[in-house]
C-alpha cells in the first residue's frame, strides 16, 4: 500500500499546487508539494533497505486496468523490486532536497507554485516510469517526463532562449521516443505482451531467430534492442541526442539538478537495466551500447574542459557520466551501471545545487571567468562543492598493500568499478571503453577542478561581470533597503538579462576570452552565503556523496549483488567477481588518471595561469572545435533544422499559398471579385444605358415571340 | 394618294428619331422628354392611322388615352427635373449618373 501512497502523492501536490496556484498562495503551494515529496522519500527509503537487508521480495501491487483489448492487456501496476527500489530512493532524495532548496532558490519568483506544481509532476512521471510493470506504463511515465521537462526548461518562457531550449529538449526526445514506441511495437509483435516480466523470460529463447525489418532479415533481439536503445539515448542524452542536455540549462538550476541527478536523464541507464535480459540476448545491441556510451564519455568530457558557463561544464559532465553507466551496461555490469546512477545522482545533484548557490551568490553570474575567490566568501557552499568534486573525480584510496583500509568517495567505488568491468569483459569493445573510460576519468577530473578553481580560488575576477556591475550601481542607488532590493533583482535578471548571457553560451566562439584576461578586482561586491533552506539539501547530498560508495558498493556490485538484486536485473556473479581480479595496474589506472588530471588542473589553473591561454592559442583550431561542441549543433543544423524549415517553407508557401489558398478560397474570391468588376462597368448609371438595355430586351423579345 | 404606308414610314422615322434622342444625347434632360413625347406622337400617329385604315375608332380612342397619359408623363418629368435642379445645379444627362454601384 506504501507505494500506491509514495507515488502518487506527488501527483496529488502538483495538482492541489498546480490548480490552486495564485488562489492558494506561494506558502501553502510550497508546503503541499515539499511536504508530498518528503513524505514521500520517508516511505522510499525503508523499501529500500528492506531490499538491501534481503528480506522483501519483489511484488506488484495492482491499481487499475487500463487496455484491454483482444490480447493487449495493460494494467496500471506498480512494480516493487530491488531495481524500483534503487531509483525509488534516488528520485525522491534528490526530489525532496530539490523542493527545499528551491524554497530559497526561487524566492523572488513571482509564479513559485506552478514550478513546484512542476517540480512534483515531473518527479511523479518519474516514479510512474520506474515502477512500471509493462512497457506502455514505462512510456507514459516516459512521456510524462518529456513534458514536464519541457515545461520546466521553459519555465521563464518570457525568455526566447529558454523557449528555443524547450523546444529543443522536446523535439530532440521525440526522435529517441520514436525509436522507443517501435521498439514497443516490436515487441508486442513478438511475444505478443507489452509486460516486462513476460518478455524479459520469453528473451532468452528468442536469441538468434530473425525478423523482416525494412526489407531486410535481421537478428529479432538486435533490433528490438536497438530501438529501444534509440529511446535511452534520446532520454539519457548519448552522443547524437545529446545536444538537448547542454541546452536545459536555460531552465532554473533546481531543475538542472532533478534533471541531470534524479529525474529524466537516468531513464535511459533504468531501462536499458531493467531490460537487461533482454540486451544479455544481444551482443550486437550490447556492443553497440558500449561504444555509444564510451563515445558520449569522451566526447562530453573532452567539451565540459573548455565550457566557462559553470552549469554547462557540469551538464557535460553529467553527458559524460551517463556515457559511463551505458558502456557499464554495454560490457554487461548492468549493477555497475546503476551503482554508477545511484552514487552519480547524489553528487551531481549537489554540484549542481552548489552552482546554484554560487550564481545567487554572485547574482546571477553564470560565468566562471568573472568568479574567483569565493572561498573564503561563501563557505557552506565551497565545503559541499569540494566533496561533489572529490565524488566525481573518484577520489579513494585501493587497500595499499594492506595497510590502510579501503576508502573513497562516492565516484571512486562506482567509477572505478565501471573501468575494471570494461577491462574484465576482454572484448574488443570492453578494451576500447577501458581506454576511453581512464582517459575520461583524467579529462573528468581535469574539468571537475578547473571549475573549483576557477570559482572558489585565485583572485577575485567579479567586476567584468554585468550582472555584478548591475548589483553595484542597485546597491549604490537604494542605499538602505539594499537587501531587499537586491533580492527582488534576481528575477528581473533571470527574465532578461540571462537571456543575453545564455545567447553568448550558444555561440561560445564569439567570445573566447580566457579567465585571466578579464580585469581584477572585487568591484565593492560582497557574495552572500545562500539561505538555510538551501544549505540543508547541500549538507545532505554532500554526505551521500561522500558515503553513498562506501556504504552500498557491497550490496550493488560485491558479492551481495545477486541476493540483493534478486534478478531484477541481469547480475553476472562471476564476471563481476572477475573485476576484483584484474591486473594492478589496470585497476590503478583511473586513480593515476584522476591525479594527473588533479595536477593538470592545478598547475593550470593555480601555479602557471597563463598555461591556459597559451595552449588555447596554440592549439586554436582544436580549441574551437571544443567551444563549439564539436559542432554538433552546427551540423544538425545544417543536417536537419534547415532542410526542415526549407521544407516547412517550400509547402507553406508552394504547397498552402501557392495551390490551395490560390486555387481554393482565394481563386473563388477573385472569380467573383472579376465578375464584379465586369458587370459594374454595365451599371453606368446613366439614363439611356439602362434605356438601350431595355429597347434591347424588348427588342429580342419580340423577336422571339414572333418568331415563334 | 397618301397611303397607309406613308404614315407608318413617317411614324417610324419619328420613333427612331426619338429613340436616337434618348441614347444620343448627352446635353439634356429636357431633351430626353422631348423624346419620349416624340416617340409617344409616333405611337399615336400609328394607332390613328390603322384606325382610319380598318375604320375602327378603338385606335383614336387609344390616341386621345395616349396623349393624356403623355401630358402626365411630361408635367411629373419635368417637375423632377425642376426639383433634381435645385438639388444638384444641373441637368446635363452626363452628370445624371448617381444609380451607378
Amino acid at each position: 500500500m506504501n507505494i500506491i501512497v509514495l507515488v502518487f502523492l506527488p501527483l496529488l501536490a502538483a495538482i492541489v499546487a498546480g490548480l490552486g496556484n495564485r488562489a492558494i498562495g506561494n506558502v501553502p503551494a510550497k508546503v503541499v508539494t515539499t511536504g508530498a515529496l518528503f513524505a514521500s522519500c520517508i516511505l522510499a527509503w525503508p523499501i529500500f533497505l528492506g531490499f538491501l537487508g534481503g528480506h522483501d521480495s519483489a511484488h506488484v501491487v495492482h491499481v487499475l486496468s487500463f487496455i484491454k483489448s483482444g490480447s493487449l492487456q495493460v494494467d496500471w501496476a506498480l512494480r516493487v523490486d530491488s531495481l524500483t527500489a534503487v531509483m525509488l530512493v534516488v528520485v525522491t532524495t534528490v526530489s525532496s532536497l530539490v523542493h527545499l532548496y528551491s524554497w530559497g532558490y526561487m524566492a523572488e519568483d513571482p509564479s513559485q507554485p506552478r514550478f513546484f506544481a512542476y517540480l512534483s509532476l515531473f518527479t511523479f512521471a518519474m516514479l510512474m516510469l520506474v515502477t512500471a510493470d509493462s512497457l506502455i506504463q514505462m512510456f507514459f511515465g516516459w512521456e510524462g517526463v518529456g513534458l514536464a521537462s519541457y515545461l520546466l526548461i521553459g519555465f521563464w518562457y518570457e525568455k526566447p532562449s529558454a523557449q528555443a531550449a524547450a523546444i529543443k529538449a522536446f523535439v530532440v526526445n521525440r526522435v529517441g521516443d520514436f525509436g522507443f514506441s517501435l521498439g514497443i511495437f516490436g515487441t508486442f509483435l513478438v511475444f505478443g505482451t507489452v509486460s516486462i516480466p513476460a518478455i524479459l523470460a520469453a528473451a532468452p529463447h528468442m536469441a538468434g531467430s530473425t525478423i523482416g525489418f525494412l526489407g531486410m532479415r535481421v537478428d529479432t533481439m538486435t533490433l528490438l534492442c536497438l530501438l529501444l536503445f534509440v529511446g535511452a539515448m534520446g532520454k539519457s542524452a548519448q552522443l547524437g541526442l545529446h545536444t538537448w542536455l547542454p541546452d536545459a540549462m536555460e531552465g532554473p538550476t533546481p531543475v538542472s539538478a532533478l534533471i541531470h541527478a534524479a529525474t529524466m536523464v537516468t531513464a535511459g541507464v533504468f531501462m536499458v537495466c531493467r531490460l537487461s535480459p533482454m540486451f544479455e540476448a544481444s551482443q550486437t545491441a550490447l556492443t553497440v551500447v558500449t561504444y555509444v556510451g564510451a563515445a558520449t564519455a569522451f566526447f562530453a568530457a573532452t567539451v565540459g574542459t573548455v565550457q566557462t558557463d559553470i552549469k554547462r561544464v557540469i551538464a557535460y559532465s553529467t553527458c559524460s557520466q551517463l556515457g559511463y553507466m551505458f558502456f557499464a551496461a554495454g560490457v554487461g555490469a548492468f549493477g555497475g551501471a546503476m551503482f554508477h546512477l545511484f552514487t552519480h545522482a547524489f553528487f551531481k545533484a549537489l554540484l549542481f545545487l552548489c552552482a546554484g548557490s554560487v550564481i545567487h551568490a554572485m547574482h546571477h553570474e553564470q560565468d566562471m571567468r568573472f568568479y574567483g575567490g569565493l572561498r573564503k566568501h561563501i563557505p557552506w557552499t565551497f565545503w559541499t562543492m569540494l566533496a561533489g568534486t572529490l565524488a566525481i573525480t573518484g577520489v579513494g584510496l585501493d587497500e595499499l598493500f594492506h595497510i590502510t583500509p579501503t576508502f573513497g568517495f562516492a565516484g571512486f567505488y562506482s567509477k572505478d568499478a565501471i573501468i575494471a568491468a570494461a577491462f574484465a569483459r576482454g572484448t574488443t569493445a570492453g578494451g576500447i571503453a577501458y581506454f576511453i573510460g581512464v582517459t575520461a576519468a583524467l579529462l573528468t577530473s581535469f574539468y571537475s577542478w578547473r571549475l573549483v578553481f576557477l570559482t572558489f580560488y585565485g583572485e577575485p575576477r567579479w567586476i567584468g561581470s554585468e550582472h555584478i556591475q548591475h548589483a553595484i550601481h542597485d546597491t549604490h542607488g537604494h542605499g538602505a533597503d539594499h537587501d531587499h532590493d537586491h533580492g527582488h533583482d534576481h528575477a528581473h535578471h533571470n527574465a532578461h538579462n540571462d537571456a543575453l548571457d545564455e545567447s553568448s553560451g550558444h555561440a561560445p566562439g564569439v567570445d573566447s576570452r580566457g579567465a585571466m584576461d578579464m580585469p581584477r578586482g572585487t568591484g565593492g561586491y560582497h557574495p552572500h552565503e545562500s539561505p538555510l533552506s538551501m544549505l540543508i539539501p547541500l549538507v545532505l547530498l554532500s554526505v551521500g556523496a561522500v558515503f553513498a560508495g562506501m556504504g552500498f558498493a557491497k550490496s550493488f556490485i560485491g558479492e551481495g549483488g545477486a541476493a540483493f538484486w534478486q534478478g531484477s536485473l541481469w547480475f553476472n556473479s562471476e564476471f563481476m567477481e572477475s573485476i576484483e581480479h584484474i591486473p594492478a595496474l589496470a585497476k590503478w589506472m583511473p586513480f593515476f588518471a584522476m591525479v594527473a588530471g588533479l595536477v593538470i588542473a592545478l598547475w593550470a589553473y593555480i601555479w602557471d595561469k597563463s598555461l591556459p591561454a597559451r595552449v588555447a592559442g596554440s592549439a586554436r583550431g582544436l580549441y574551437a572545435f571544443l567551444l563549439n561542441k564539436w559542432y554538433f549543433d552546427e551540423l544538425y543544423d545544417i543536417l536537419f533544422v534547415r532542410p526542415a524549415f526549407a521544407l516547412g517553407r517550400l509547402l507553406w508557401k508552394r504547397g498552402d499559398q501557392g495551390t490551395i489558398d490560390r486555387f481554393g478560397p482565394n481563386g473563388a474570391a477573385w472569380v467573383v471579385q472579376f465578375g464584379g468588376v465586369v458587370s459594374r462597368k454595365m451599371q453606368s448609371g446613366y439614363v439611356y444605358t439602362y434605356a438601350l438595355v431595355m429597347l434591347l430586351g424588348l427588342a429580342a423579345a419580340a423577336t422571339w415571340v414572333m418568331a415563334a | 394618294m397618301i397611303g397607309l404606308v406613308h404614315y407608318l414610314t413617317v411614324s417610324a422615322i419619328l420613333f427612331v428619331t426619338g429613340v436616337f434622342g434618348i441614347f444620343l444625347n448627352r446635353k439634356n434632360l429636357i431633351i430626353i422628354l422631348m423624346a419620349i413625347e416624340l416617340i409617344l406622337l409616333s405611337v399615336n400617329l400609328n394607332l390613328v392611322a390603322f384606325s382610319a385604315y380598318l375604320h375602327d375608332l378603338v385606335g383614336q380612342v387609344f390616341a386621345m388615352f395616349v396623349l393624356t397619359v403623355a401630358a402626365g408623363e411630361a408635367a411629373i418629368g419635368l417637375a423632377i427635373l425642376v426639383i433634381y435642379f435645385r438639388g444638384r445645379g444641373t441637368i446635363s444627362v452626363d452628370d445624371v449618373n448617381r444609380m451607378k454601384g
